[in-house]
């Protein structure tokens, strides 16, 4: 049977556009230092690491779990590298979780990073392979098509990107590690960013940023630190094909049967009602009113309406990207893990000034690929 | 550190599948190269993809030189509609480890794990060296057989071996692998004469290194009514655990092999009489190395299949010695066997599977 896993010690690194002053391997530790002491742990205390980022060609590193093994106190240790894209940074979390509710291990420290400024992720989307079609234009241009789809297929106006992208600039004010810090930031000067890849102006882009996410997680019986637990509910993975004739790219089916599985572990049949916040993988500003559909927070076609009545922004009654979210912050291999942290900060009553008040049950999520790898969980401050 | 817990749910190796290992499969991509296999790892016991309820991949994008190279490999699986799925940048070997995991949970019974690369689409030994601190080592390119080599001379300086010994191992193993039709290097050639090849960089000799491998493997894992519906004899892990040491080099005895030993203790390989062990040694000296951290005595028969002297395809030579060490147990040839998968430059990080008939 499986075991009761709670998060109980969260870390993260202030995400900025280069962080010269540190090493791949001094900036995983910075974040995975802050997990153990908000854990009140020691090196000692673990049991094993989980480690996860986007594509090695990122930063040149071929399988560089290998050279972080000292730097995060793994020798000794079991030591398990993920890597599933975009969602990588969440399905990192769930392997560690998985090592706990096994029974395997008590306490797993689970890391992800990405240094941008070491890399070129461009370039490394774009190195051309054998009889497929290069994606030159980066992620950015593989994903405005089919944000035009859903455009055309929702009948919604085009200032809901915008609004996304102001909203998220908002809340990343009120949070000390994110990356971008707008204080200006208003539809006006979203409009006036350089169009990118159509609909996608520069600020309804995510930044490319440095850093590092870092969680202890932990069997019930090895609780500890005085930050109450965030005891997960639910956790659930799915992927799909990249391609294939007829695969609904704006609504993957792989993303609404991760939220059906995970929903149905945390006993989830009305997530805008019973959620207090979300975080959500939102790289491009247009993909919350589409996952908004995808996650079952409102009817198809509805997601940019709940977006517009300011449904998900801070005062609204679903909070989405509490923290500014990925487009305030993309440490790529990290972001997916930022998600599920952030959650776990909102329900243990952590967040600071982007705390939800009262917050109880949040869902993290993450994707990657060509949106058809999903990776969620549900965290409660009550046992589940 | 907590010790593996000792209840264990007893997870089965169901099904085994490897690609013919070749120095180079220039004819098929990686999905090509992985579709026959991940059929006969199903049409062995006769399930289909809708049997398995998680799957799990190990692969390395440097192989390949792009990014997401496992991405396009799942179509050799087909994940339509949508599969729990997941993937490691490892050897396949720590696949199966995640997917042994979930199975503990006893909340699902079966799963697919796969591995593949193509080690000839590159310079492999150059290409190995960007495992290193990207900082301080792989700026000054030490390739991957020359690192080797300082181990071997640290073997022989420390009196723990002869170049005699390492040319026993290779003799011993590819006069085994002519039993095994998926051997990419099989021949009879005495010590004697293994010992007049050159040095590639001394003390190895061409016949310590592995050959370079194009190839995939596949297993199957089942718990439960599955694991004795699918196999008359069953194959069950006993133990299994990976433990991995430093980066730096100079701050190991490259000699010995502590995360081996370490996960051996864990695995259980002491708690009873092993009769083979298939070691993922991808250089002869290292054999030694292994052999003695896990404690196996002459008794202990070492990879009839001629182990990755005889085929070391990158990111499944790790899983293909658990499937093998399972296969002769299947084929009642064994009771008890040990299986071992190795990653990073010297034996940096290992694992090992214990395997027991039913």
């Amino acid at each position: 049977m499986a075991e009761r896993c709670a998060v109980i010690g969260v870390g993260q690194t202030h995400h900025k556009a280069k962080r010269d002053d540190v090493s791949i391997a001094g900036m995983v530790r910075e974040a995975a230092k802050m997990a153990l002491a908000d854990a009140d742990l020691t090196w000692s205390d673990i049991d094993a690491v989980v480690i996860g980022k986007a594509p090695d060609m990122f930063e040149g590193n071929m399988m560089p779990e290998l050279y972080l093994a000292p730097a995060l106190g793994a020798v000794g240790k079991p030591m398990i590298r993920v890597h599933t894209a975009g969602s990588v940074g969440g399905s990192t979390a769930l392997v560690a979780a998985h090592l706990v509710k096994s029974g395997r291990h008590k306490r797993v420290l689970t890391v992800a990073y990405e240094k941008q400024s070491d890399s070129d992720a461009m370039w490394a989307l774009s190195v051309p392979q054998p009889f497929a079609a290069p994606l030159l234009a980066g992620a950015g241009g593989y994903f405005a098509p089919v944000i035009r789809a859903y455009m055309r297929r929702a009948g919604a106006p085009d200032h809901i990107g915008r609004m996304v992208a102001v909203k998220d600039r908002l809340n990343a004010l009120r949070n000390p590690y994110a990356h971008l810090h707008l204080p200006d930031i208003d539809m006006a000067m979203v409009e006036e960013s350089i169009m990118l890849w159509e609909p996608l102006r520069y600020l309804e882009s995510c930044p490319s940023s440095d850093g590092a996410a870092a969680m202890v997680l932990a069997a019930e019986d090895a609780i500890s630190g005085s930050n109450p637990p965030a005891w997960i509910h639910g956790t659930a993975m799915r992927s799909e094909p990249t391609i294939f004739a007829g695969r609904d790219q704006v609504n993957p089916r792989a993303g609404r049967e991760c939220a059906a599985d995970v929903y149905a572990q945390a006993g989830i049949t009305n997530p805008r009602e019973q959620f207090d916040c979300a975080e959500v993988y939102v790289p491009f500003s247009w993909y919350e009113p589409m996952w908004l559909e995808n996650l079952g927070f409102c009817e198809q076609g509805d997601g940019w309406k709940l977006t517009e009545s300011g449904a998900t922004a801070f005062d609204g009654d679903i909070p989405w990207n509490c923290s500014g979210g990925v487009l305030s912050s993309n440490p790529i291999g990290a972001s997916g893990m930022l998600r599920f942290l952030e959650v776990a900060m909102q329900v243990r009553g952590q967040a600071g000034e982007h705390q939800v008040d009262g917050a109880k049950l949040a869902l993290g999520q993450a994707y990657g690929g060509g949106a058809q790898f999903f990776s969620m969980w549900v965290v409660g401050s009550e046992k589940p | 550190m907590s010790a593996p817990s000792g209840t264990v749910r007893p997870v089965s190796v169901a099904s085994f599948a490897q690609s013919p290992n070749i120095r180079r499969d220039d004819q098929r991509n990686e999905v090509e190269g992985l579709l026959p296999v991940i059929a006969e790892v199903f049409g062995n016991i006769g399930i289909t993809k809708d049997d398995v309820d998680f799957i799990c991949s190990g692969s390395t994008d440097y192989l390949i030189g792009g990014p997401f190279s496992f991405v396009m490999a799942l179509d050799a699986v087909g994940v339509w509609p949508p599969r729990a799925e997941s993937h490691v940048e490892m050897d396949g070997a720590f696949a199966l480890y995640e997917a042994w995991t979930l199975l503990q949970e006893g909340e699902i019974d079966a799963a697919l794990v796969y591995s593949f690369g193509r080690s000839s689409l590159g310079d492999l030994n150059e290409i190995l060296t960007l495992q290193l601190d990207p900082y301080y080592m792989a700026p000054l390119w030490p390739d991957i057989v020359s690192l080797s080599a300082l181990q071997a001379r640290a073997l022989i300086d420390a009196g723990k071996a002869t170049e005699a010994d390492f040319a026993e191992v290779a003799s011993r193993s590819r006069r085994d692998a002519l039993a095994n039709p998926k051997a990419q290097v099989a021949k009879d050639v005495a010590v004697d004469v293994l010992l007049q090849d050159p040095y590639v960089v001394e003390p190895l000799r061409r016949h310590a290194l592995p050959p370079i491998t194009d190839g995939a493997a596949a297993i199957v894992l089942a718990a439960g009514d599955k694991a004795t519906a699918w196999s008359e004899r069953p194959v069950w892990i006993s133990g299994i655990d990976h433990r991995i040491e430093t980066h730096a080099l100079g701050a190991r005895d490259l000699t010995s092999s502590p995360s081996t030993a370490l996960a051996a203790q864990h695995a259980g390989v002491a708690d009873g009489k092993v009769d083979i062990a298939e070691i993922h040694a991808p250089f002869a000296h290292q054999e030694i190395i292994l052999r003695q951290a896990m404690g196996l005595d002459a008794s202990v028969t070492i990879n009839p299949s001629g182990g990755a002297l005889a085929a070391n395809p990158m990111m499944s030579a790790g899983l293909i010695r658990i499937g093998e060490a399972a296969s002769r147990i299947a084929a009642g040839q064994a009771d008890r066997a040990v299986a071992h998968a190795t990653s990073g430059p010297c034996l940096q990080q290992n694992l090992v599977c214990v395997l027991e008939g039913a």
